[in-house]
């Protein structure tokens, strides 16, 4: 069980308190599917990827990264059981979706990113700290069902 | 791994203003790296680590002016950092997974000093930079 000081569950909630689920979503999948074309891949059906502005534009990259985003919420929610909050989701993402655990760990990054361009000077070392760890948790709980 | 026109355009709109503060954000970039990334201090047993430690910030400056010197260089970085790649080869042996680490903190600290300026397209081009000078100072290890 992944451990969680004060400070550090206090910095992840605060920041995500103040987190525009659906803006931020949609800016960190779009950023993934910008700075990584390779990720497109997963997203074929999604219509017009093919550059920045109609990535940025594309309703279903908003709708998705919402979705994604809103997920992520529920790891917020439930700190000290990560794991089986992401079980099921964890299933799914290597049976049925077969995306590259890697990805995981680019799109925690991508999101890292977003937040230190929302919060600016905010988003501390500490608070880095803090979301790195939470999204490396993440990452692992929704690789850990792959076989 | 080649920039097009528009992503060295974007790599030099940015380093005109991070070269205005260029201290400021090595030292920054370094603190996030030590403070996420814990093992990377590993390579620095000898520095003061501490917030704003002379070292800390020179370190940064120097970090900092070597990729400045590959955007000077942007058609040629190769030939820019030679020196520097054959020192990380040869002596400090920083293990490759590391460059990605600080590229990942220099992201998040001009992410977070220039929000306005860090669009998506930035942040790609910006992305590609990095990768591409990380591969030339890993590229003699073997």
């Amino acid at each position: 069980m992944v451990h969680w000081s004060a400070e550090e569950k206090q910095l992840i909630t605060s920041v995500w308190g103040k987190v525009n689920v659906e803006e931020c979503g949609a800016e960190a999948l779009a950023r993934l599917l910008i700075v990584y074309p390779w990720t497109q891949r997963f997203f074929a059906s999604f219509g017009n990827l093919s550059s920045p502005t109609a990535i940025m534009g594309n309703p279903r990259v908003r709708a998705h990264g919402k979705k994604v985003l809103s997920s992520f919420g529920e790891a917020v929610k439930n700190l000290d059981n990560i794991k089986n909050t992401y079980a099921r989701l964890s299933e799914l993402h290597c049976d049925k979706l077969h995306v590259d655990p890697e990805n995981f760990r680019l799109l925690g990054d991508i999101l890292i990113i977003v937040l230190a361009s929302h919060f600016a000077r905010d988003f501390t070392p500490a608070c880095q700290f803090a979301w790195q760890k939470l999204v490396n948790v993440v990452a692992h709980a929704l690789a850990r069902k792959y076989h | 791994m080649t920039l097009t026109q528009a992503e060295k355009t974007a790599v030099a709109t940015i380093w005109a203003k991070v070269a205005t503060q260029i201290e400021a954000i090595g030292a920054e970039s370094l603190e996030r790296l030590f403070s996420s990334y814990p093992q990377t201090k590993t390579y620095f047993p000898h520095f003061d680590l501490s917030q704003g430690s002379v070292q800390l910030r020179g370190h940064g400056s120097k970090v900092l002016n070597a990729i400045g010197e590959a955007v000077k260089n942007i058609d040629d970085i190769r030939g820019a950092l030679a020196k520097l790649s054959e020192l990380h080869a040869y002596i400090l042996r920083v293990d490759p997974v590391n460059f990605k680490l600080l590229s990942h903190c220099i992201l998040c600290t001009v992410a977070a000093r220039y929000p306005s300026d860090f669009t998506p397209e930035v942040h790609a081009a910006w992305d590609k930079f990095l990768s591409s000078v990380s591969s030339v100072l890993t590229e003699k290890y073997r």
